[in-house]
């Protein structure tokens, strides 16, 4: 149109104009094709901390091993979002905390053992999906204060904190509504006027530092967290059994476990423990950060799998 | 550093992603608005309608958008959709107010000029119109880029992978260089984006000598 | 629908209405924050803003870092800044200002920009001094523009302020998202949204009758981004 327009500008024109069309074109793996993994895949699934993470990325890596096609989706938020992806097909296999899957799914259920527990979730798995073997590892919400905050008002069981009024309480949101958190504690505990204080980090650096800085006095960590050990923290017993059992245990789409899966996934269950997550958690959280997806290959090679 | 060493392949994914949810609401939100702010131009009615509801969807938190899109169109929980529609709209309700304005810049005589030329009604809003609104067309653009690009990471919180995953992990193990890594590059990639922008802007809008300085681009 | 029914019974129940977790109490929040950012945020961006807009200084310095600030991914920043910090307002304070500070000094310079050259000259001409034109001639002509900034950085703040939760401390409407989210409660997430929504529209509306007050002639303001 214009004659003022130079050869050069034409070409510049061309390559701003071809770079952007390239940068839509490029990232082949349209991000709104999700949905349209092949129907023999598995998609692994998991909650967005990274312990889940790593765990999913084990399953993942190990089906990967005996060459079953599986697409990994971790980190998909919290439990009232995945199971739900779960159940609509997004999602076909996930690792789950037995106590705490079983409350969410039955929240009637007053199973607190390991093995009661795990019992119940085969009768409260949504239909068309199961749970497989327990694996020994167990990770847990746990309640810690300082060993001098512990010395000072004589703590050593939850009960214990009734000495400590308006005491405050740091932790990832759901804990203020969940039957094993703030409500647990009026309940079963008889604690009041606790003071809650959420933290997003699923125990992680900012609620280990507010419960050190004394900006809050009791943390929920999970107990597989290396800082609860590397700070001396003293974690409150929990006589009443307020919360439960954690076994790590894989949650499945039905039509996907088939014997060679779930022979695969209980093989895995079976070599995963406490120390091992301890471990993993260590090296994600230390100086390296190491990613998920690297310690799951080495968890994997160390234990004879890769 | 050692860690972003580390980890490349994971940062390069999360770009990757990020570029294309990036991307295609900010061209799908300026093709659905220009349509909107040529028929707003028209019609006064039409212009006060689409500044106000504009208005209202833009003051929607962009977090609670993305959530509850699954449950109002049935998408999926983790579909990458839901951020997708919910920029889009972001970019419509910014994209259109511009459109408007830009078309409304055209000079009346120049209109009538274009007509006694013999421009049908078509030819004359693609090959009149739409270009002598470009320099106002194209700050609105980039504009929507701009905010398109930053807004995306607010997706991580809702599963979806974007370079808005390294702030949400990096909270979780107190990892403060993949917090700066995914700050430097959403930064970056806005720039990029922006830059491209520019240069075609110039290109194809040679007879604008202000394409840089309409409503300060996007200052 | 039942999204909307339940969000309708979330909304007005009136458990959700009294004490610290109640809506009042969070909207008060809420607006706190926003109140405390705008004025930081002003604070630092209007005197900037005048100033390059009086000299003609810096302009395209000014362009070029609001561009580079509009980028900035605001939960990037909250995150970075609260692994930093205890339970309290810093991350978000930053985070928050960080966001306003763009339409506010793009609305201080792009306002005395739009005075007419020939009117200042003739204030200087009749011999005011460099304040007296400034405060005198060019902030009453550029009210329009300058309110236009304060009215797009408070309604991104509104609604980006919902974010607050995520870092350790801060309450505000945010806590009825992240909350809801945490549990998988989305008719609090919409109540949430619905109410912040609601906010935002109520300030844009004071913001109006200001801008329709203080100029005659119809100005649009700079968008939110």
């Amino acid at each position: 149109m214009s004659r003022s327009r130079t050869p050069l500008r034409r070409i510049t024109a061309l390559a701003a104009v071809s770079v952007l069309g390239l940068g839509l074109a490029a990232c082949g793996g349209d991000p709104t094709e999700g949905e349209a993994a092949a129907s023999d895949t598995i998609v692994v699934g998991s909650a967005s901390f990274p312990e889940a993470q790593i765990i999913a990325e084990i399953y993942v890596q190990a089906l990967d091993a005996e060459g079953i096609k599986v697409e990994s989706k971790t980190g998909s938020g919290p439990r009232e979002t995945y199971i739900p992806a779960l159940t609509n097909g997004e999602l076909d296999l996930v690792p789950e905390y037995s106590g705490n899957l079983l409350s969410y799914l039955d929240p009637e259920a007053t199973a607190t053992g390991p093995d009661e527990i795990v019992t119940a979730l085969a009768d409260a798995a949504p239909d068309g999906y199961e749970v497989l073997d327990p694996a020994p590892a167990e990770d847990k919400d746990s309640l810690n204060v300082t060993p001098e905050f512990a010395e000072a008002n004589g703590l050593t069981t939850i009960a214990d904190l009734s000495k400590v009024p308006g005491f405050s309480l740091g932790a990832n949101p759901e804990f203020a509504e969940r039957d094993y958190g703030i409500p647990g504690l009026e309940s079963v505990y008889g604690l009041t006027g606790i003071e809650f204080v959420s933290i997003p980090d699923g125990g992680g650096p900012e609620t280990l530092q507010s419960l050190l800085s004394g900006d809050i006095d009791v943390a929920d960590i999970y107990s597989t967290t290396p800082s609860i050990v590397e700070n001396d923290l003293v974690t409150l017993e929990d006589p009443e059994n307020l919360i439960a059992a954690q076994n790590i245990i894989p949650l499945i789409n039905s039509d996907k476990a088939t014997d060679e899966v779930k022979e695969i996934l209980n093989k895995v269950s079976a070599e995963l423990t406490t120390e091992d997550l301890l471990d993993l958690n260590a090296q994600n959280q230390g100086p390296d950060k190491t990613a998920p997806k690297d310690l799951a290959k080495q968890w994997l090679t160390d234990k004879g799998f890769l | 550093m050692r860690w972003i060493g580390n980890n490349t392949d994971l940062i390069l994914g999360y770009l990757a992603s990020h570029v294309w949810l990036s991307i295609v609401p900010t061209v799908l939100g300026f093709l659905l608005a220009l349509p909107i702010g040529w028929w707003a131009n028209r019609v006064p009615a039409v212009r006060g309608v689409v500044l106000s509801v504009g208005n209202v969807l833009y003051t929607i938190p962009s977090l609670a958008f993305i959530l509850i899109l699954p449950g109002v169109i049935g998408t999926g929980f983790l579909d990458p959709l839901n951020i997708v529609i919910a920029l889009t709209v972001y970019a419509v309700a910014v994209m259109a107010r511009f459109a408007s304005d830009g078309f409304a810049s055209v000079s009346p005589a120049v209109l009538d000029s274009a007509r006694a030329s013999g421009f049908g009604a078509a030819g004359l809003a693609l090959r009149v119109e739409l270009p002598l609104a470009g320099p106002v067309l194209l700050a609105g653009l980039r504009v929507v880029s701009v905010s398109t690009v930053s807004l995306v990471s607010v997706g991580a919180l809702a599963g979806v992978d974007n370079l808005g995953r390294l702030f949400t992990e990096g909270v979780f193990t107190g990892n403060t260089a993949e917090i700066l890594t995914g700050i430097v590059l959403v930064v970056a990639l806005a720039l990029v984006l922006d830059l491209l922008l520019v240069i075609a802007g110039r290109a194809l809008l040679p007879w604008s000598a202000g394409a840089r300085r309409v409503r300060g681009g996007v200052a | 629908m039942s999204v909307a029914s339940d969000s309708w019974d979330w909304l007005t129940d009136s458990a959700n209405w009294s004490g610290d977790a109640g809506i009042p109490h969070r909207t008060l929040e809420h607006l706190q924050y926003t109140g405390l950012t705008i004025a930081i945020a002003a604070v630092i961006a209007i005197p900037l803003g005048l100033y390059i807009g009086h000299t003609g200084r810096f302009r395209g310095l000014a362009v070029a870092s609001t561009g580079a600030l509009r980028a900035l991914p605001t939960l990037g920043v909250l995150t970075l800044v609260s692994l930093n910090t205890g339970i309290n307002l810093t991350a978000t304070l930053v985070a928050l200002v960080l966001l306003a500070i763009p339409p506010l000094l793009a609305g201080a310079y792009a306002g005395l920009e739009s005075v007419d050259p020939a009117t200042v000259d003739a204030a200087r001409a009749v011999g005011m001094t460099h304040w007296q034109v400034l405060w005198r001639v060019e902030v009453p002509l550029a009210f329009p523009l300058l309110v236009g900034g304060f009215r797009s950085a408070t309604l991104q703040v509104i609604a980006t302020a919902t974010i607050a939760p995520q870092v350790p401390g801060p309450g505000g409407l945010g806590v009825y998202l992240l909350g809801g989210l945490a549990v998988g409660d989305y008719p609090r997430v919409v109540g949430g949204a619905v109410i912040v929504i609601v906010l935002a529209l109520v300030v844009d509306l004071l913001f109006a009758v200001v801008q329709r007050l203080t100029t005659r002639r119809r100005v649009s303001t700079p968008d939110r981004v």
